[in-house]
């Protein structure tokens, strides 16, 4: 089955106001697909964050349509936003961005609390993924007791915990060797391949593109090549 | 158990010296809007203690009278009249007024005289800790507080001294009864409290009016309003109303200790809104984070407001314990400080309203902040 999970049309996003205001994305499109790991590549500055935000229901486009699930994000406020986050969308971030003071169990089991999920199978839960990520044995460490590429695995497992079916990764090997950053590309890859998924990944890591189904490149706000 | 309670928790105690300057903050706050309402509530028991401790249905006293301390003078005659009335049983002659006491140096001490007849029903001394009340009917007798024998210089029973240069021995001491001017209560009898004034054999200053079993009250207050002019007639609640109305807020005392309280009110909130702030600052990216991972609005707030609690109750526990040890130390003072069940309670709720309306600077921080920003940094 090839759903779209996220859908991007004729995407345009104006950033700033007055003289300073810029035009982020031009009519951008993009549709992101079960069982696909998208690479979102380009030029800093070409847009790509500003488009991870928009999919991500994090920014609103200044015009075009975005749809999560076939659901138009259109009208949509800053809680219904949160909510198709929270159901549908994990993200996973450069800096990894977890709590400090939390354990690598308490980190994934933040995105089941958000929801509302009972402590004691979200406490299951997070032990289960943390395991497919590799990680059974560091469950209670925290995140300044684990190595880069271990705390992106937590934040993998964080992405994953709630069944999300869009997966929106910013650089994820950005701060990790290659080692590391090839082991959390199988592990995204892994994920896309399981058809319930479908992964965006945004990098300027050259190496990690034989893990691509398909490699959009950005340049000035605009997709300039797309590449199966 | 939801990680609200946990990160909660870990914001708050993660930067120690932060967290210490809170809990300083709303433990001077507290303690100090402590002092000012147990102050607040001490004066307003000792304001009226004389007039709760009358046996009387009905006071009557002169026109125009403020307090119990306001020394005007009635007829005695007028007890005659008050006698005649219809469902009076008892006019019992109480005298009051300011005077001066000789200390043992030679100079004199003001103090306030309360003269009512020893043998018979009237406003007498009580919580006696030495002697008792019939040793007051011998001549010259007076009674005082322990409380002030330091001010008045004296030390035991049997110890003399003049008032107004007539003879006074004390024949009896009593335990906590204090006056809000902090001028010592001295108890004497009818006759030698009207010596000690000046005031002539017959002049008094109130009336306790008890009526008969099944007379009617306010029939009788009619009535004696009718038959005596120049005073008035008050039950026991409108003479405390008056007399707290007069030296709380007529005197400016109590607002100056409301002003107190809210000063400390004000203080405790600023340091605990600049400390939750600055928390708050600190983990921006954790709660930009939440939101881009899809927290509700609601779920971060509550962290916010959890700190505030958590602030609330470790700051209340210690200004609590704080607070009871100078209740404590002050117990055997002239100016005890108060502290009752209700206080309590009512300074938790305080102290909670306090952190809390602390957290919103906070939550109006968190409620800016682009999920967005995650990705910058």
């Amino acid at each position: 089955m090839t759903c779209p999970v996220i859908e991007a049309i004729d995407i345009v996003k104006d950033l700033g106001k007055g003289a300073g205001q810029v035009q982020a994305l031009k009519g951008i499109s993009l549709s992101l697909t079960c069982g696909e790991l998208i690479l979102l590549m380009g030029p800093s500055g070409s847009g790509k964050t500003t488009l991870l935000s928009v999919l991500g229901c994090m920014l609103t486009p200044t015009s075009g349509t975005v749809r999560v699930l076939g659901q138009s994000t259109a009208g949509a406020g800053p809680g219904d936003l949160a909510k198709l986050r929270r159901d549908h969308i994990g993200f996973i971030f450069q800096s990894y961005h977890l709590f400090p003071t939390l354990s690598a169990v308490d980190n994934v089991r933040l995105a089941l609390d958000i929801r509302g999920t009972a402590a004691e199978p979200a406490l299951v839960r997070s032990k289960e993924v943390l395991s497919t990520v590799g990680l059974s044995h560091k469950i209670n460490a925290f995140p300044h007791e684990l190595s880069g590429g271990e705390q992106q695995r937590v934040a993998i497992a964080r992405a994953i915990v709630g069944g999300a079916s869009a997966i929106l990764a910013d650089e994820p090997t950005g701060a990790l060797d290659s080692e590391n950053g090839h082991a959390i590309m199988t592990k995204l890859a892994e994920i896309a391949k399981d058809h319930s998924r479908g992964v965006l990944v945004v990098t300027h890591d050259p190496r990690i593109l034989p893990f691509a189904n398909r490699i959009i490149r950005m340049e000035d706000g605009r997709s300039c090549l797309q590449a199966a | 158990m939801s990680l609200i309670y946990r990160l909660a928790s870990r914001n708050l105690f993660q930067d120690r010296l932060r967290f210490v300057a809170t809990i300083i903050g709303i433990v001077f706050s507290i303690v100090l809007v402590t002092i000012q309402l147990g102050l607040y509530l001490s004066f307003e028991r000792m304001v009226t203690t004389m007039i709760d401790h009358a046996p009387a249905d009905l006071w009557i006293v002169p026109l125009g009278t403020k307090c119990f301390e306001d020394p005007s003078l009635l007829d005695e005659h007028d007890r005659d009249h008050a006698l005649s009335v219809q469902g009076v049983a008892e006019a019992i002659p109480v005298v009051i007024g300011f005077t001066q006491w000789t200390v043992p140096s030679g100079g004199t001490t003001p103090v306030f005289i309360i003269g009512s007849d020893a043998s018979k029903t009237g406003l007498h001394p009580w919580n006696f800790v030495a002697g008792n009340l019939e040793t007051l009917s011998t001549p010259h007798a007076v009674a005082v507080d322990r409380t002030y024998f330091g001010r008045l210089g004296i030390t035991k029973i049997g110890d003399t001294t003049e008032i107004r240069d007539q003879k006074a021995q004390v024949t009896a001491i009593t335990a906590g009864i204090r006056s809000f001017t902090t001028t010592p209560y001295v108890f004497t009898a009818l006759e030698p409290a009207q010596v000690y004034m000046g005031s002539g054999p017959n002049k008094v200053s109130y009336f306790l009016i008890n009526v008969s079993p099944k007379a009617n009250i306010d029939h009788v207050r009619a009535q004696l309003l009718e038959h005596l002019s120049k005073v008035e007639v008050l039950t026991p609640d409108e003479f405390r109303d008056r007399s707290r109305s007069f030296w709380l807020f007529g005197t400016g005392a109590g607002a100056a200790l409301f002003a107190g309280a809210l000063l400390g009110i004000i203080v405790g909130t600023v340091i605990v809104a600049q400390t939750l702030y600055s928390s708050t600052k600190d983990h921006l990216i954790e709660f930009a984070t939440l939101r881009a991972i899809g927290s509700s609005s609601v779920y971060i707030h509550k962290i916010i407001i959890c700190q505030a609690l958590l602030s609330a109750t470790i700051g209340f526990s210690l200004a609590a314990a704080i607070s009871l040890i100078i209740v404590k130390s002050t117990a055997e003072t002239a100016l005890p400080i108060v502290m009752t069940p209700e206080l309590t309670a009512g300074l938790f709720l305080l102290t909670v309203f306090m952190c809390v309306a602390s957290a919103l600077s906070a939550i109006v921080q968190v409620i800016r902040i682009d999920p967005a920003k995650v990705f910058n940094q």
